[in-house]
């Protein structure tokens, strides 16, 4: 199964995210932003950094990189797509996601084990966990403060598209503590937390978001 | 103005120089033109003088420096030494190991966010000029009182400027320290640390030669900023009244420096470059005559093509511009169609300035005129040499012995316990280092608050690396010597409290002015107190940085080396951590404690300094080391025991997995009592948790390696127990937690 990760100018987790594909069992597939070729994977993964420095608003250069032009077409057909962190904001800019991740509540960048329950598990990234698992998965950003109209808000709600929800504390003042949200067909998928930096007890909190990979390949073979 | 060349410098011997506006003393101007057999033209003054500068040149340490060279220890790890960009170690299985500490101390203090930031930069690249992967960076910072006004001005910026940059290049932050003393308060000092990883055939060196061999700028542009960064700012006391030093600092981009990463490692890896050098401190002027006297000689450079951020620059300003994230690398010309496809690929601006000749002089031309002609050696290594005047200072001879309240009642435990543990210097420092990635590249075994900072090297062989920096500013202010020889010895403890074996040293030495003789005592003998311990413990200095003039007026910081020790592990799944993971282990201390409290957190919180350092027992630190990497196995839990003494050990021991314990301290035994025990900061003791099945093992290599082990406790329940005395450990967190937040939010 190869899943591909979009390296932009400034992503800093794409080795990470290649990392997790592959112990999730997975074939990893660098794809480089420049080019509009998916090297025929089967889902692909935004990952997070600061792709062109986040000088401008985060995520709104990288939407018009060559490779979105392939991903947005193919998302819009239903294929799996994860962003994550820069990788959400990239998403959100370019509109396969509702809403926009603002500057934090208290302006700074943190860093931190977060508490989230995983509410929406109809997601090809989510369909491996339980509904209201609670995992710990780092968190890291400067600009993870969701933002959107009520509008937005409610039919996120009533749809049952948020996919994460920070608990015990809300680190960064994101409306209805949302920590990951899905588009209405539930295949693009974004995340502020990096579940490809909890896969191993060694070097993260914990291995709660290995599921969101082991889920993405259990979808495909189960097409 | 008009252009001054070298032929106009030559009929026009007597046109007044800004020498001194430069930094330059009367001597050594007329040391350059006893050099060129002419005034230098305004260029060549310009390259001269930042050269030539305390920061470039060590003229004032260098006479002391080379003891690291005579007294080196025999070692094979060492691959390059000092001298390059950054010292290379062999950590086995092919992997090589770089890494090296410096200082940013005086922008910092200018402009605390570009400062800071720019301090991070310019050690990456240091690391990454090497040919390696930069994979962890550590911050060791240290502020005047955090309650002082300008500490809140300095220390946020400061924070989110390592941040700032270190986040966005994707390096994480794995530890450094963070310390306030009042001698600190006009004179921040901010040192950052970058290890980075090769293989060994990957080294790339700072040298330029074949002739015609091209000389290629890449990365940012050019521009205004960072004039004079090395002469001006980091090489003069601050005093009131001077012109304000702004533009002097320089302006980070740390997006330009991570996709200058990226395409760095892509031209390394197709094996494009002869030689390369980062543009730091000095500029063009630094890297010109740096590659071109390490390799044959002669470079012949046209100033005009150097792309510019600001047109308006004149040939001197484009010379000492500090402009960041820039390199400069000697290329085959075969090989120049494809280093410029990587460099378009990662949009980065790569221009061919110039040759390398089979002259020997560096030859500077800007639109056809000639404006620098020298022989590369005397700007970049040619600079004088002082031997300064050293006298032992008179405070030495009037210090006074601690004198401290006795703690004999258990019920004073708890008060005296929760001061300290909120104190600044022992307090929780998450506020800090949330703001920074510690995750990022997905190798951090370890990061602060742990002992030492880990990275796994190899995910196939779990091959790792662990780092830890330490100063004890206080006892070197005591005794240098032995300061700095408790500093490295503390650092190497740190490492193997972790599990890993040390095995190389980098060091940043902090010190006031090197004008005052009593500072120059200072450093004279901190650098031989250096020499002596990595020669004693078998440890190889790969480099390191030298901090003068961080002075406000007559009043010198604390002499402060900072000791970066790096550390091998066969296998990062054996690392020891340092909470306690669970109830029911046995809690012992190796090592003995004194009645000694000269120096400690706990004098310092009571107005006092005390009057000596201890005296490191060099022999027991060897085989506490040893034994700690021997019983590392058995190990539950591990913890230094150092700043704060016991009783900030057992703090952190049992929150970071919310485990209590049970101790009891039996006072007889201990010279000076419940108070030495508790708050006491004897070198050469480790915390450590065992599980009872394994404690005859770790008793019987104790006995081997001849470590007192005293059995002080028990783990587990929601409160530290100490002597009777209980604290929940709700309310010692929250008295933990709270300061930082309180002081800076």
């Amino acid at each position: 199964m190869r899943i591909g990760v979009v390296t932009f100018p400034g992503s800093l987790d794409d080795s990470s995210a290649l990392r997790a594909i592959r112990l999730a069992g997975g074939t990893p597939v660098p794809l480089f932003h420049a080019s509009d070729d998916l090297k025929e994977v089967e889902a692909v993964v935004l990952p997070g950094g600061f792709s062109y420095g986040d000088y401008l608003r985060c995520g709104a250069i990288s939407r018009f990189a060559p490779i979105m032009a392939s991903i947005i077409v193919a998302a819009e057909h239903g294929f799996p797509v994860l962003g994550i962190c820069n990788g959400f904001q990239i998403l959100c800019e370019s509109h396969l996601l509702p809403g926009a991740l603002t500057r934090n509540q208290d302006l700074h960048f943190v860093c931190t084990d977060q508490a989230l329950i995983v509410e929406n598990t109809d997601t090809p990234w989510t369909n491996g966990y339980a509904k209201g698992d609670r995992i710990i998965v780092p968190i890291k950003n400067g600009e993870g403060s969701f933002q959107a109209g009520a509008d937005t808000l409610k039919q996120l709600e009533d749809d049952g598209r948020i996919v994460l929800r920070y608990v015990d504390k809300n680190p960064n003042g994101s409306q209805h503590d949302i920590a990951g949200i899905s588009n209405a067909r539930g295949n693009v998928v974004g995340v502020m937390p990096h579940p490809e930096q909890a896969i191993e007890l060694l070097t993260g909190p914990s291995e709660d978001g290995l599921t969101f990979f082991t889920s993405v390949l259990h979808t495909m073979v189960g097409r | 103005m008009a252009l001054d060349t070298v032929a106009t410098a030559a009929a026009n011997p007597t046109t007044e120089q800004p020498w001194r506006e430069l930094g330059l003393k009367e001597d050594e101007y007329a040391r350059i033109k006893e050099i060129l057999g002419r005034r230098p033209t305004s260029s060549e003054l310009a390259m001269y003088s930042v050269m030539w500068s305390e920061h470039c040149s060590y003229k004032s340490s260098k006479v002391h420096l080379k003891q690291f060279g005579e007294k080196a220890p025999k070692s094979d790890a060492l691959l390059v030494g000092i001298g390059e960009n950054a010292g290379v170690v062999d950590i086995g299985q092919g992997y090589a190991v770089t890494f090296k500490i410096e200082s940013h101390n005086h922008p910092s203090f200018v402009e605390p966010y570009q400062g800071a930031a720019t301090g991070v930069g310019g050690i990456v690249r240091d690391i990454l000029t090497m040919g390696a992967r930069p994979i962890a960076i550590m911050d060791p910072l240290r502020f005047g009182p955090a309650d002082a006004v300008d500490t809140r001005r300095v220390l946020p910026g400061i924070i989110a400027g390592v941040g700032g940059y270190g986040n966005c290049l994707g390096l994480p932050n794995i530890g450094g320290e963070i310390v306030f003393d009042e001698t600190y308060a006009g004179n921040p000092l901010v040192n950052a640390l970058c290890v980075g990883v090769m293989r060994h055939e990957d080294i790339k060196l700072a040298t330029a030669h074949g002739t015609g061999n091209l000389v290629v700028l890449f990365g940012a542009k050019t521009g205004g900023d960072g004039i004079g960064g090395v002469s001006v700012l980091a090489s003069e006391t601050f005093a009131s009244g001077k012109a304000a030093k702004r533009p002097s600092v320089q302006v980070g981009d740390p997006f330009a420096e991570k996709v200058l990463i990226e395409c760095s490692l892509e031209i390394f890896a197709e094996d494009l470059v002869i030689g390369i050098q980062d543009l730091g401190g000095a500029g063009l002027s630094c890297a010109t005559s740096e590659l071109a006297s390490a390799g044959s000689g002669g470079m012949a450079i046209q100033l005009e093509k150097v792309p510019l951020r600001d047109p308006s620059l004149s040939p001197e300003e484009i010379l000492m511009s500090e402009s960041q994230e820039r390199m400069c690398a000697i290329i085959e010309p075969s090989k120049l169609s494809r280093f410029m496809k990587i460099c378009k690929k990662w949009d980065v601006t790569a221009t061919v300035i110039g040759e390398v000749t089979d002259g020997e002089h560096l030859h500077i031309t800007f639109n056809g005129e000639l404006i620098v002609d020298v022989p590369p050696r005397t700007v970049a290594h040619d600079g004088p040499v002082y031997n300064r005047p050293i006298a032992k200072p008179a405070y030495l001879d009037s210090l006074k012995p601690v004198t401290l309240p006795a703690i004999s009642n258990p019920k004073e435990i708890k008060a005296a316990l929760l001061q300290l543990i909120s104190s600044p210097n022992i307090a929780d420092k998450s506020w800090v280092t949330d703001q920074y990635d510690r995750y990022v590249q997905g190798n951090s075994v370890l990061s602060q608050p742990e002992d030492s900072g880990m990275v796994r090297i190899d995910e196939q062989t779990h091959l790792g690396v662990a780092i830890s920096t330490d100063a004890n500013a206080r006892w070197s202010y005591l005794d240098p010597y032995n300061g700095a020889k408790l500093a490295l010895l503390e650092s190497c403890r740190n490492i193997a409290t972790t599990g890993a074996k040390p095995l190389a040293v980098t060091n940043c030495l902090n010190f006031g002015s090197p004008e005052d003789p009593g500072v120059m005592w200072q450093f004279s003998e901190t650098v031989r107190g250096l020499a002596d311990i990595c020669l004693e413990m078998g440890l190889p200095v790969t480099g390191g940085n030298v901090s003068f003039y961080n002075q406000t007026g007559a009043v010198a910081i604390l002499p402060t080396p900072v000791i970066g020790v790096l550390g091998v592990i066969q296998d990062v799944r054996t690392r020891t951590k340092m909470g306690l993971p669970a109830a029911g282990l046995e809690i012992f201390q190796l090592g003995n404690t004194d009645d000694n409290f000269s120096g400690s957190e706990y004098a310092h919180l009571h107005g006092q300094i005390g009057d000596h350092a201890p005296t490191p027992d060099i022999d027991a630190e060897i085989r506490l080391v040893n034994l700690l990497l021997e019983a590392q196995q058995f190990f539950q839990s591990a913890h230094d025991i150092s700043d704060g003494g016991l009783a900030a050990a057992l703090t952190e021991t049992v929150l970071k997995n919310s485990v209590g314990a049970t101790i009891e301290l039996i006072e007889q035994y201990i010279p000076g009592g419940l108070t030495a025990g508790l708050f006491a900061e004897t070198p050469g003791r480790v915390l450590i948790a065992v599980d009872p099945v394994n404690i005859e093992e770790v008793r019987a290599l104790s006995n081997k390696y001849n470590v007192p082990m005293h059995r002080i406790g028990k783990s587990g329940g929601s409160a530290l127990v100490i002597n009777g005395e209980s604290i929940e450990l709700t309310e010692l967190r929250r008295a933990h937690t709270e300061t930082f937040a309180k002081l800076f939010n």
